[in-house]
């Protein structure tokens, strides 16, 4: 439909009262879009790491998320487990095929159950890591690729994230310089801040709408 | 969609003898607007923060061509396809073939307004293809065959009765016995229904929040993680939006979508914000084989240059709602299109012309909450005056209405003649209320007087009583 | 308080004028205790606000021409109106944006035009004053005064200094009552609910007395008030703080 496209985008010049942008003007944007300008950073996470870290879980757990917090990767095996035992949940958890999540011996705890690979719906416990964590919202942020199915992060109904402290950040523009240094953009990047709600009937605030009814983040204190 | 904006003194009427949707709406101001003034109140930036939405937004719409193109470039850079489409007749079109390609039976929605814009259920089911919404509130819209009444929370105007009776009535498995008095339960039979509906779909639409240039992404933001589902299952996702949804960067959505969420439900920060870019790479274990962005002008690229263009750079809130009084008395139906509130008062006589929609932009009473709160600083009783401006140089007014004006025109040039007629009128009407104080009921005066009193005057206007004192008229007088 | 003694126009409003000139005379007893002069030009009649938000910007202008020139040589010009002063300091640049003639002398008018609170309180230094009124009070903050031009406290902090009265503040007082101008009539049933919720919110409040600074809206609230047949009498803020209260509320009746 490039006739629509030319049309539209003609209608749009004339309403600005000028033809496509000039050369300068050109450059002028381009360099804006290549510099990507930050704005208005937020106060509430100039603070140093460790505070940023502290932040992080409160703004988590504000918005229903539990955290637990870890003093090493051998310690993860034992959190998972207990976590399934405190809900009740069976051994079974389907696992993102991630590096450093299989570098955790996970044998330590030899009553789980560990499949990886992408959800089809049938999983009730999903294990990933994150690409980050913002500590302004206590937002993890995942993206897909080979070691990070989406699905895992939306289907089962309990999501369970295994942050290393190193990887929380302030502000979502710190992340996205951390992504854009990683390569490009991935199929999906996914800000998560707690688990799935609505408030579609009477305005009440009810947990697992069609994502995730519970959010678990394993922090694993890595300095 | 179907309009009834004409009838809109009418579907405000319905609305208020409603006695569900009342208690429903007001469950707003405890709600809504005490969440989003704590939420801003949270945040010490959030006034600059608005100050900075609203430039980021200006800035993109001066150069709104070059935006969409970068936009559509680095959408193909990344095996995505950018359709154009001008009218909602095109956009439906382009999103029918779509489906068709793949002999699509079912297509699950995520919550979209310009799907709502374009009338696209209607036209899916008209061509054999079974559209699904996916957000709760709009699965139950949906159900009940109705539209939205609110462009967050579309069923915000349905009691968990009604929702009840709309489950069991469309899900036929559904043990009629089951208990379904319970939000929980509700959901909890929805999102059993809506899982598999989500497996079986051939393509997932939704709309999307912002789009962005530097990336060629789409951006949804829901609280359920229904659009995620969506567009993440299907083999085709598409995603529909309007032209002035592109933002240059991640970092302008980012200062955007602090505003956001804080403005429409008080939230810090809606559970999931997904950018989506291109289709499933080859190496990623899941996510659609095609993506598709279907641009929709439907007027919007000559509103551009019109002097209501500052609505363009609304961001869907529905803070503008949430506050208003009007909005909080008849609820988003009355307004018989698809965006209520504020800014369905802008929007609508824009879209669908001014004489269709006269009454929005007239029935508020400027109150000035919806610019107060709004998160892009949008003049909203300035643009709905506007389109007072505009219908009374069409003469789209009441006759009646004119001649009163007129009427009042004359008098209040002539300071004399206003003087001597207002005292005269006043006289009479403070001695006939002078006992009581005042009327139950006046002739020309009975659309005051059906539901209130008219206090009556004191006696004299304060300009005779001025005059009679000598009063100073003016420096050394 | 600021020692020079300027020289203050009263611009009375049509409502206060045609029905309670007891609020003018109000406004001119505080704005002399406030070290003013005040005048009243006589070639004024309304702001042209019924004109300007019913879409008639031609006699909006007209009319505020001759405003602007009725005003011409004060030191400041005060309305005792949230909505009118609104409409003469906002909206009167506003309408001679594209008149070169006029846009300078508009914005010049803006710059010296006040509501009655603000200029007392921000302008004239007051914090206080002699007054004494026996009840128990609660303020609606007029949707203009408020929101165009930040009257909030102002009022608040007048009424602190009145001997007798308690302020009881009014859950929703920012909210619209309903009044709007035209809006009351041409679509009183959506008016009538608004102005249902707010008297019921005056009601749950306790108040024998409601106060506003508008007289648009007290005399759609007094209206609901009476009609729903409360005894709770509302006056503008202005009659308590000058002491001017023997006078009947609006709405209320001769006593026999």
């Amino acid at each position: 439909m490039s006739s629509g496209r030319d049309a539209i985008l003609a209608r749009v010049r004339k309403s600005l009262a000028r033809g496509p942008v000039d050369d300068g003007t050109r450059a002028e944007l381009q360099a804006r879009l290549s510099g990507h300008p930050r704005g208005i950073i937020p106060a509430r996470s100039n603070r140093d790491h460790g505070a940023q870290v502290d932040l992080f879980v409160e703004m988590a757990e504000a918005v229903a998320a539990t955290v637990d917090r870890v003093a090493s990767p051998d310690g993860v095996p034992d959190a998972v487990g207990d976590y399934l035992a405190q809900h009740n949940l069976g051994a079974d958890i389907r696992m993102a095929p991630d590096d450093w999540l299989e570098s955790i011996d996970w044998t330590q705890r030899p009553t789980l159950a560990v499949t990886k690979g992408p959800s089809a719906g049938k999983d009730e416990v999903s294990v990933t890591a994150a690409f980050s964590a913002v500590a302004e919202t206590g937002t993890l942020l995942l993206h897909s690729g080979p070691s990070s199915p989406t699905t895992l992060n939306f289907l089962p109904d309990n999501h369970v994230v295994v942050l290393r402290s190193s990887q929380v950040v302030g502000a979502y523009e710190d992340a996205w310089d951390q992504l854009r240094a990683a390569g490009a953009m991935p199929r999906a990047v996914n800000f998560i801040t707690g688990p799935s709600r609505t408030g579609d009937i009477e305005q009440t605030i009810m947990l697992g709408a069609h994502g995730p009814r519970r959010l678990h983040i394993i922090l694993v204190d890595d300095g | 969609m179907k309009t009834t904006t004409r009838q809109f003194k009418d579907n405000a009427r319905t609305a208020l003898a409603d006695t569900g949707l009342q208690s429903a709406l007001d469950k707003m101001e405890t709600g809504f607007v005490v969440n989003r003034a704590n939420a801003a109140a949270r945040l010490p930036e959030f006034e600059a923060l608005r100050d900075q939405g609203r430039d980021i937004k200006n800035h993109t719409l001066e150069h709104l061509d070059f935006y969409l193109e970068t936009f559509e470039a680095n959408v193909q850079k990344a095996g995505g396809h950018v359709h154009w489409a001008a009218t909602p007749e095109d956009a439906r079109q382009i999103i029918l073939d779509i489906c068709r390609s793949v002999d699509a039976k079912t297509v699950t929605k995520g919550k979209s307004m310009i799907a709502e814009e374009i009338g696209l259920n209607e036209f899916l089911e008209e061509n054999d293809i079974a559209p699904i919404e996916t957000d709760l509130g709009e699965y139950i819209i949906q159900l009940r065959n109705e539209p939205p009444s609110h462009i967050i929370a579309p069923a915000i105007h349905v009691l968990k009765e009604q929702v009840a009776d709309a489950f069991h009535e469309a899900h036929t498995d559904l043990d009629p016995g089951r208990s379904l008095e319970e939000p929980q339960a509700l959901l909890d039979e929805a999102r059993a229904i809506l899982r598999q509906k989500y497996l079986d779909a051939d393509v997932g639409i939704t709309g999307a929040n912002f789009l962005i240039a530097e990336t060629g992404s789409s951006v949804i933001v829901t609280n359920e993680g229904n659009g995620d589902l969506t567009q993440t299952l299907p083999k085709i996702h598409i995603a529909v939006a309007s032209l002035e949804k592109v933002v240059p960067t991640l970092e302008d959505a980012s200062a955007l979508l602090r505003l956001l969420a804080r403005s429409a439900t008080g939230q810090e920060f809606s559970s999931y914000t997904t950018f989506s870019t291109g289709p499933r790479r080859p190496e990623d274990p899941d996510g659609p084989e095609q993506y598709h962005v279907v641009l929709l002008d439907n007027g919007r690229a000559d509103l551009l240059g019109t002097e209501v263009r500052e609505v363009l750079r609304c961001i869907r809130c529905g803070a503008c709602m949430n506050h208003c009084p009007v909005y909080g008395a008849v609820g988003g139906h009355a307004y018989g299109w698809v965006y209520p509130g504020p800014i369905g008062s802008v929007l609508t006589p824009t879209l669908i012309g001014v004489e269709e929609a006269r009454h929005l932009p007239n029935a508020s009473t400027f109150c000035g909450r919806c610019e107060a709160v709004c998160p892009m600083r949008i003049p909203l009783p300035k643009l709905m005056r506007h389109y007072r401006e505009k219908a009374h140089e069409e003469k789209l007014t009441p006759a009646a209405e004119r001649a009163g004006l007129g009427l009042w025109a004359f008098a209040a040039r002539r300071p004399g003649l206003y003087r001597w007629a207002a005292g005269l009128v006043i006289r009479v009407l403070g001695a006939l209320g002078r006992r009581r104080g005042r009327f139950a009921s006046l002739p020309f005066a009975s659309g005051w007087t059906r539901y209130r009193d008219l206090p009556a005057p004191q006696g004299q206007t304060f300009q005779q009583q001025w005059a009679a004192r000598n009063g100073r008229r003016g420096r050394g007088a | 308080m600021s020692t020079t003694r300027p020289e203050v126009a009263l611009f009375v409003t049509c409502l206060v004028d045609l029905f309670r000139p007891v609020v003018g005379f109000a406004a001119v007893e505080l704005l002399e205790q406030a070290g003013c002069t005040v005048s009243v030009p006589e070639a004024q009649t309304c702001c042209g606000q019924p004109a300007f938000n019913s879409g008639d910007r031609v006699d909006a202008k007209t009319v505020a021409a001759q405003v602007i020139d009725a005003f011409e040589g004060f030191d400041y010009i005060v309305v005792p109106s949230g909505s009118c002063a609104g409409m003469l300091s906002k909206h009167y640049p506003e309408l001679f944006e594209d008149d070169p003639a006029m846009a300078d002398r508009a914005r010049d008018f803006a710059r010296r035009t006040y509501e009655l609170m603000a200029f007392l309180v921000d302008v004239r230094g007051m914090t206080g004053l002699d007054a004494a009124y026996n009840g128990n009070v609660t303020y609606h903050d007029s949707c203009s005064g408020l929101r165009e031009l930040g009257v909030k406290q102002q009022p608040r902090q007048l009424l602190a200094s009145v001997e007798g009265l308690t302020l009881i503040e009014l859950p929703g007082a920012e909210r619209c009552c309903g009044f709007g101008g035209t809006f009351c009539v041409k679509y009183p049933d959506i008016s009538n609910n608004m102005v249902g919720d707010k008297t019921t919110d005056i009601e749950k409040t306790g108040a024998d007395t409601v106060l506003a600074g508008d007289l648009g809206c007290l005399m759609n609230m007094a209206g609901k008030l009476t009609r729903t047949g409360s005894s709770i009498r509302a006056r503008h803020v202005a009659e308590v703080l000058a002491g001017m209260t023997d006078d009947p509320a609006i709405g209320e009746g001769q006593p026999e």
